[in-house]
């Protein structure tokens, strides 16, 4: 038997709050999809498993989706609203994470807990208008959320507010399959337009359009211009999935293709 | 811990270390079609469908399990003796390690998804991993499979 992640006990909390007070000791720690947590080698006292508290559902209303933390990322790929919402961009970005077993095991609260700059989840909700709602913390937006440091919160589902907009998202890896060397997130939310650039390899960072390179819509050009800012905003640098000179030049090349994607489906 | 899950169909109580892996457990109940290979969550080897779900059993908890159904190719002979002979004609298997984590994906995609196209089926099938093939032959096993099944359905109408 080959164990990475060792442990000696298993608990299902049957409420939030037993949840929050377990997770506080050092010693325990929640196990979401498990995908990251097995590739390191880990040895805890508890693993705190949220699966009896009902948050497997994404929930639709009139004015948002309430996506539970243990929602996997198939659950939202396959999910019609989701899908009609953000113009196909919810299966544009989690299509090519690994494979259909990840994305069953692989869930959302695991996915934005971890905040990883290479996440085509974080990129993704980034763009929209995303809230994560924290047990202690309450409901941060997702931007302030991904730079905020690792606590001992929990966190319980994500709030996308259903601004009027359109979506747009893509992503450059060396293969199908692999981690993204770049990922882009467009949007248009009412007036405003926001860029969502992550695998830098940091953290996932938004653009606006503070200029108004985009006021007139986007054009060729316009995209264009808005590229040539982006590649003179974002910090990039070098790790296995591609170096700071690469990324540096794709920057601009992905930000104006997701923007010219983002205007076909204005 | 004592759990329990209905493995192929029929009802397995165990006790089990809490950390144990869902693949440890079926293989610890002679599911031995379940590989252990990348140890990454990315090659498919591991493949068993947990609820009719297509996952990776090297990264589920047994514990996780506890209370629901597992298959491995073990309970699904007869579902997957449709189309296994279309990839072996193929001479897709090769080596063979990676084919139960493959046979088990492609079952739950053509329960999900009875007559995918060409792209759909690589989509699918994108998780699992074969250092012998290139995916060419699976892929052109499963299309002959569905063409097969489309000339016999349109056969009896």
């Amino acid at each position: 038997m080959s164990v990475i992640i060792t442990f000696q006990k298993y608990v299902r909390p049957q409420s939030l709050e037993e949840a929050w007070e377990l997770n506080q000791k050092k010693r325990h720690r929640i196990v979401a999809g498990m995908m990251w947590l097995k590739m390191g080698k880990h040895s805890f006292g508890t693993a705190i498993d949220l699966c009896d508290l009902g948050l497997g559902e994404i929930e639709e209303t009139e004015n948002e989706f309430r996506i539970g933390a243990m929602v996997t990322l198939r659950q939202m790929e396959k999910h019609p609203g989701l899908a009609a919402y953000s113009c196909g961009a919810v299966e544009a970005a989690f299509k090519d994470i690994v494979g259909v077993q990840f994305r069953n095991g692989a869930t959302l609260g695991g996915s934005l807990w971890r905040r990883m700059g290479f996440s085509d989840i974080v990129a993704l909700f980034m763009a929209m208008d995303s809230y994560v709602e924290l047990f202690e913390g309450g409901v941060v937006p997702l931007e302030e959320f991904v730079n905020m440091k690792y606590d001992k919160d929990l966190l319980v589902r994500l709030i996308v507010k259903k601004q009027p907009g359109a979506f747009a998202y893509q992503a450059v890896r060396k293969q199908r399959t692999d981690l993204p060397s770049l990922n882009c997130a467009a949007a248009k939310l009412g007036n405003e337009y926001r860029v969502v650039v992550g695998s830098r390899p940091a953290r996932a960072m938004m653009l606006r359009d503070e200029q108004g390179i985009l006021a007139n819509g986007i054009t060729e050009e316009s995209a264009a211009s808005f590229a040539e800012y982006a590649a003179s905003t974002v910090p990039v640098s070098g790790n296995m999935w591609g170096s700071a000179e690469y990324r540096k030049a794709l920057v601009p090349v992905l930000t104006r293709r997701t923007l010219m994607a983002l205007g076909e489906v204005l | 811990m004592e759990i329990k899950i209905k493995l192929n169909g029929k009802m397995v109580s165990d006790d089990i270390p809490a950390d144990m892996l869902l693949i440890d457990f079926v293989r610890a109940h002679n599911c031995f079609s379940v590989k252990r290979g990348c140890e990454t969550s990315s090659c498919g080897l591991c493949t068993v469908l947990l609820d009719d779900q297509p996952v990776l059993s090297c990264s589920t908890l047994a514990a996780r399990a506890n209370g629901h159904s597992v298959y491995t190719l073990e309970g699904l002979q007869e579902e997957a003796s449709e189309f296994v002979g279309f990839i072996a004609d193929q001479g897709a298997e090769q080596c063979g390690f990676c084919n139960p984590g493959f046979v088990m994906n492609t079952i739950a995609l053509l329960r999900e998804n009875p007559d995918p196209t060409d792209e759909e089926i690589l989509a699918y099938l994108s998780g699992n991993l074969c250092r012998c093939s290139g995916y060419v032959g699976q892929q052109r096993g499963i299309r002959n499979f569905l063409n097969s099944r489309k000339a016999q359905e349109a056969e009896r109408e």
